[in-house]
């Protein structure tokens, strides 16, 4: 089984970042299940959300403690919640900011840390506004590079299908990150 | 076809595939999005139904019973609060024989508020006269309201039904799931034929007032009667279903690994399921343990249950909620039914109130007291709180 956590803020889009992770999946012929962990519901809180993943029906029903990969949408998150809490020793953390891996070392005591800039992306793309921008999709497409468990072309017809609005500009800004995402090993 | 899909819109799906014609509702908090995944199905023109926004859920009950009274289908959702305001409406329904279908998310009452989930708020409806069925999955959340359509509306049944899901674990949940052809639910329900309905070329009356000599006291006896024979009608359309849809649902308790077992725990709604991994966990280190999980509790299954604590040296029996009676409901139920039957020893273990999460850990735990209680025979505490903050017995 391998166990995803998602950490963005209310209005970014993890919780759908979760249920598209968990289509693409599935249209691999995997089992899956995808489920948020709400807080307070409103634009800017912390969200956290949860995609499992197995070759077999899935019968936990509980929350991720020791996830395989660390997704987090918003580099703000990194010093406001331990999101390193439980992964797993030869796991990853992917991380959406400017920086490149190696700089985030002091802030992410961490081997494994892979950074991509989903912001600047999701710009490029349009997708939601310069000042909010809605970088749930672009990161998928890093997670895909990063894993390696999913193909990118199944993650862009995943966010195609799931997209509420733009479903080209959506897959296109995965397919940059997952070109341009940058993985840091130890 | 297989989609992926939450808890509330597979309840959605069992429900547009059922074919309501009137769905009344009424969509503010602790409603969920079963209401409005069926507002879209309507909107979109893939459901044919009349969609009621009512003004309380007080008033989507009386609606959905005004409804089936003329003679149609009714389906409607709801949750928590929600479903405490239907409760006077909830009697009237099933002492007026309408077999209305119903979602119920599972969410715990406040104070203090909370939306997760907690089964008392269905716990609290166990004597309104509702078919109870409680869900382990999506695709079991779907599947049961096409089955509970067809055993409610049989003729020797007319009461009406709650179908269950735990809030977020199902609810919120998405899940792989397989959705029927509605050429396939439509041979299985068939037409919906009412026993009665308001006919102005036939004028009835219903609800009349009687006086203590007229036949109040038999008209709960027949309700009575069709709660019992209710159990024949769900092994029968269980059956039914599981070889139409090619599924495998025990009608009353899905057991898994209870033979030879030294201990079960006896489970309602998504426990089970995260219990069977652990029991298949205990048994690679030789412990012979397993999981009961109650479908129906309302017709509770004493008979299975029965037959259940002849397999074993002691049940424990997780409830995720309380009544302040002598320990929870699911563990009250069991023991009563036990009485005279199975002189083993019973445990209730009150635990993930609130939404608080049961995790594979401190089901092994609650194994293990189990399994020390068989081997001793003697129950220490007839009723645990598991998990409180603090308490390191269980942390």
């Amino acid at each position: 089984m391998i166990e995803i956590r998602f950490h963005g803020r209310g209005g970014q889009g993890s919780v759908i970042a979760s249920k598209i992770l968990a289509k693409a999946f599935f249209m691999e012929g995997k089992y899956v299940s995808a489920f948020p962990y709400y807080g307070v519901e409103r634009r800017g809180a912390p969200v956290t959300a949860f995609t499992r993943v197995d070759d077999k029906p899935i019968r936990a029903k509980y929350q991720i403690y020791e996830p395989d990969y660390v997704i987090v949408l918003d580099p703000s998150l990194l010093t406001a919640v331990n999101v390193l809490h439980g992964l797993k020793k030869d796991g990853w953390i992917l991380v959406n900011t400017v920086k490149k891996p190696n700089e985030l070392r002091k802030t992410l005591d961490f081997p494994h840390i892979a950074t991509v800039d989903a912001t600047t992306i999701a710009i490029k793309h349009r997708l939601g506004s310069q000042a909010a921008p809605i970088v749930n999709t672009a990161i998928l497409g890093a997670f895909s590079k990063v894993s390696g468990l999913v193909k990118i072309e199944t993650v862009m017809e995943a966010i195609k299908q799931m997209a509420p609005v733009k479903e080209e500009e959506n897959a296109q800004a995965a397919k940059d990150a997952y070109e341009s995402v940058i993985m840091g090993g130890d | 076809m297989r989609m992926i899909l939450t808890g509330n819109e597979s309840a959605a799906w069992g429900a547009k595939l059922s074919r309501p014609k009137v769905i009344a509702a009424y969509p503010i908090t602790p409603q969920t999005s079963i209401i409005e995944t069926i507002a879209d199905f309507i909107a979109n023109g893939e459901m044919d139904a009349r969609y009621i926004r009512v003004e309380s859920e007080h008033s989507a009950m009386a609606a959905c019973i005004a409804a089936q009274n003329t003679g149609v289908r009714t389906y409607t959702a709801t949750s928590a609060h929600g479903l405490a305001l239907m409760h006077e409406v909830l009697i009237w329904a099933s002492g007026a024989r309408l077999p209305i279908v119903m979602s119920v998310v599972n969410r715990a009452m406040a104070p203090p508020w909370s939306v997760w989930t907690d089964q008392l708020d269905t716990m609290a409806e166990r004597d309104s006269g509702w078919i109870q069925v409680y869900t382990q999955n999506n695709q079991e959340v779907l599947d049961s309201i096409i089955m509970s359509y067809k055993i409610a509306e049989k003729h020797n049944i007319l009461m009406p039904t709650m179908v269950i899901e735990d809030a977020f674990i199902l609810s919120h949940t998405s899940e792989g799931v397989e959705i029927p052809d509605q050429k396939d639910v439509d041979d299985f329900l068939g037409e919906y034929n009412p026993a009665f309905k308001l006919d102005p070329d036939e004028p009835a009356g219903f609800g009349s007032l009687i006086m203590p000599e007229g036949p109040y006291m038999e008209f709960r006896y027949k309700m009575a009667l069709a709660m019992e024979e209710a159990r024949n009608e769900i092994k029968k359309v269980v059956e039914e279903y599981n070889e139409k849809f090619n599924r495998s649902y025990s009608p009353f308790i899905e057991e898994y690994r209870t033979e030879d077992a030294d201990a079960i725990m006896v489970v309602l709604g998504t426990i089970g399921s995260t219990a069977k991994d652990v029991v298949d966990r205990m048994r690679e280190k030789g412990k012979k343990v397993g999981v009961a999980r109650v479908r129906y509790f309302r017709p509770f299954p004493a008979d299975e249950m029965r037959a259940l604590a002849k397999k074993t040296n002691m049940i424990g029996v997780v409830d995720r909620s309380y009544s302040f009676g002598p320990g929870a409901d699911l563990y009250a139920e069991t023991k009563s039914v036990l009485y005279g039957y199975a002189n083993i020893p019973v445990k209730n273990y009150v635990m993930g109130l609130g939404g608080r999460d049961i995790t594979p850990q401190i089901l092994e735990k609650v194994f293990n007291d189990m399994l020390s209680i068989a081997k001793e025979g003697v129950v220490d505490r007839e009723v645990e709180w598991v998990g409180l903050q603090g308490d390191k017995r269980w942390s």
